[in-house]
């Protein structure tokens, strides 16, 4: 802590002011009673609730009441006044630790790299390199949202190896985005400032920047209300043709039509015919808690979705979740290892589909029912598939892609473009034989499988570790194989079984010379610094 | 049957016959122990029908030990210019191909067997868990080069993740 002096923080902070400029920064003020103050603020406060009895029992009955209660122990013992001092004095403490710990929580954005300091007694020093930035997420838990304040964190691929700068000011979290992913974009200097002027001019880093401009002592609360009320995405920050809506009506009729229902009402059945056979109503009772658990389920699953939007900037695709607590993620280009398109079969009249992706970094802003950071799409149609494909394969779904892409998805199988299954295979794929297939597109690969729960896997070749193919003695006997594309772990698998021998030694030569192309081609992680590398969406 | 999976125009790489006994005692070892634990219930409670347990993972076992030589031989690799192929198994074949640039380490272990004959096991790993290349059996001096010349190679076609 002896080298800089960080400043000032009400200046640096809460304006908004360039924050990645290789200078000591703290936190947002609030930092700590966001963080850790809010579990003590509640400890007093049920002191106080359990205080109050005995203050209306002396009142009402001059009796303190309960001799065995700690409180009237106190009063009755004379202890009061030392209790109260040892009180405060535990106060004096808490605070004197959270403000040091605030004071060297410290963090800095170099050109290189975002370094944060932490830590009283055992400090803490963690680096992020710029160039292996896997996503940058934004959350605003509801209070923090109250206190106009954000967490930022910064994705970097492995387990537990996130960046995170909790809290910021929230229209600051924006502004640094930016600059993070700038700066990790590989641009020239001179470019980077020409950028930076042009969007603070545009007012991109959202309505709180420019609210807070204008703010002034009287105007903080109303600046309060209209960062609260503002949508996710600031409407001038994002293409609005690329924002996928989501309808309150498909959100409840997808919870409604989703496996967890089936699972529900199965439940259900079971426990009525379990109550009315045995007449032991006191099933009833160890029910009632799974109840309550799906009931909670179901309500945190639609608050997050409701307000779900995605959309394109210049630095990668933008997922936003959430109606209290948001959160917001920027993908950089180029770090969406695997895609899946898929259609639970009660979704199947509707035409509704599910996405989910693979990415290299887990962020530990574990979202609603688990649903985080691996679902981009929670249920969209086929044209909002389509729109989000868009955005997160850019350059990969050209207007061929798109109707392979089509078929891959709604295809009943057969001659549409796919290599699929021979007959043959029936007997591994009862169902899916005809729609059980690949395709190799430039830059993916696809594989499509299920005729009932149907589904679409997209893998973009540059981001591929490595291609199998597996034989056992029953597919041998069957003249079959099967494949497997290795990418980082995550909720897409992306696998292919029963595809005939010779067609599977021929996708295993293709795909493994596909990759070391698309792999030496490939400049994504420093996605600007050559302006033919890889398509912009909008930019 | 002559449908067996097989890539045209590789010319595989051979791991040492040495690796035969490695794997054999290797297999000996454990199939002892796994016989003679599940024998323990029969032992003691001399009921005959349970030493179809023992009796019947000592054939499996019989029947892995005779076709080790075989299983053996069917383990290749291969440098290509890009990639580094890999091939494993007899009944259940595998073929893996790993672009060089995806090289995250390269780890070489040597067990008590393999120490006993000299051998060393090559270990490549990616970003995905799931690649799995061990190489098994390489004489000690071939696996250093190979890990030497795997990281010289890596680091001319570095890539992202």
């Amino acid at each position: 802590m002896s080298e800089q002096k960080p400043k000032a923080p009400a200046e640096n902070i809460s304006t908004g002011a360039r924050l990645a400029d290789s200078e000591w920064h703290r936190l947002h003020p609030a930092t700590p009673l966001l963080k850790g103050g809010i579990a003590f603020v509640a400890i007093l406060g049920i002191i106080i609730v359990n205080l109050r009895d005995v203050v209306i029992n002396i009142v009402i009955g001059g009796s303190p009441g309960d001799e065995y209660d700690p409180f009237v122990w106190i009063i009755e013992h004379d202890y009061a006044g030392l209790i109260i001092l040892a009180i405060i004095g535990g106060l004096l403490l808490f605070i004197a630790g959270f403000y040091v710990s605030w004071r060297m929580h410290t963090f800095r954005i170099t050109e290189e790299q975002v370094e944060v300091r932490s830590g009283i007694l055992f400090r803490t020093n963690r680096r992020g390199r710029l160039d292996r930035i896997q996503g940058i997420n934004i959350v605003r838990p509801f209070l923090a949202r109250l206190f106009g304040a954000a967490k930022l964190e910064i994705n970097v691929a492995g387990q537990d190896a996130n960046v995170q700068l909790a809290y910021l000011a929230s229209g600051a979290a924006d502004e640094l985005r930016r600059e993070i992913l700038l700066l990790a974009s590989g641009t020239s200097p001179t470019a980077r400032t020409a950028d930076a002027d042009a969007s603070s001019v545009t007012g991109s880093g959202g309505p709180a920047e420019a609210a807070s401009e204008t703010a002034k002592v009287g105007g903080i609360i109303e600046q309060r209300v209209t960062e609260l009320l503002a949508p996710e995405l600031a409407p001038d920050a994002a293409q609005p043709d690329s924002v996928v809506q989501m309808h309150l009506g498909r959100l409840v009729g997808s919870l409604v039509l989703s496996g967890f229902t089936v699972f529900l009402v199965v439940g259900v059945i079971l426990s009525i015919v379990t109550i009315t056979v045995t007449r032991e109503y006191f099933f009833l009772f160890g029910f009632l808690p799974a109840i309550i658990g799906m009931g909670s389920y179901y309500v945190s699953k639609f608050t997050r979705s409701l307000r779900y939007s995605i959309a394109s900037t210049p630095d990668g695709v933008r997922v936003g979740f959430g109606l209290l607590s948001t959160s917001n993620e920027t993908l950089p280009p180029g770090r969406i290892h695997a895609v899946q398109v898929g259609q639970p079969l009660l979704w199947r009249p509707a035409g509704w589909w599910e996405i989910k992706i693979s990415r290299a970094s887990t962020s530990s802003a574990k979202g609603a029912a688990g649903q985080a950071n691996t679902t981009i799409l929670p249920v969209g149609n086929l044209a909002d598939v389509k729109k989000v494909l868009e955005l997160v394969l850019p350059g990969l779904i050209d207007a061929e892609g798109i109707g392979l892409l089509e078929r891959g998805l709604t295809s009943r199988g057969g001659d549409d473009g796919f290599v699929n299954s021979p007959p043959r295979a029936r007997v591994l794929r009862w169902f899916s034989v005809r729609r059980n297939g690949f395709a190799i597109v430039p830059g993916a690969v696809l594989l499509r499988r299920g005729a009932i729960w149907r589904e679409l896997v997209v893998v973009p070749q540059a981001r591929m570790q490595s291609v199998a193919m597996h034989q056992g003695p029953l597919l041998r006997w069957l003249r079959l194989a099967s494949l497997r594309l290795h990418t980082v772990a995550g909720p897409v698998i992306p696998r292919l079984g029963a595809v005939d021998a010779d067609e599977a030694a021929r996708f295993f030569r293709d795909v493994a010379d596909a990759a070391v192309r698309s792999a030496g081609a490939d400049t994504s992680h420093r996605w600007r610094s050559t302006p033919t590398a890889r398509l912009m969406p909008s930019d | 049957m002559s449908t067996r999976l097989e890539l045209p125009d590789i010319e595989w790489r051979r791991v040492s016959p040495k690796y035969v006994v490695v794997d054999f005692f290797g297999t000996l070892i454990f199939a002892v122990i796994v016989v003679a634990a599940t024998s323990v219930p029969a032992f003691l409670t001399k009921n005959a029908l349970l030493w179809a347990i023992p009796a019947s993972l000592a054939v499996i076992f019989i029947i892995t030990l005779a076709l080790t030589p075989r299983r053996v031989r069917a383990l290749g690799y291969q440098l290509r210019a890009d990639d580094l192929l890999f091939r494993k198994g007899l009944m259940f074949q595998r073929f893996v191909a790993v672009p060089y640039g995806r090289m995250q380490l390269v780890d070489i272990n040597r067990g008590p067997l393999d120490r006993a004959v000299g051998l060393s096991e090559l270990k490549f790993v990616t970003a995905a868990a799931a690649s799995g290349v061990v190489i098994p059996g390489l004489p000690e001096t071939v696996a250093e080069e190979l890990r030497d010349k795997l990281v010289a190679l890596a680091e001319t076609r570095r890539a992202g993740l």
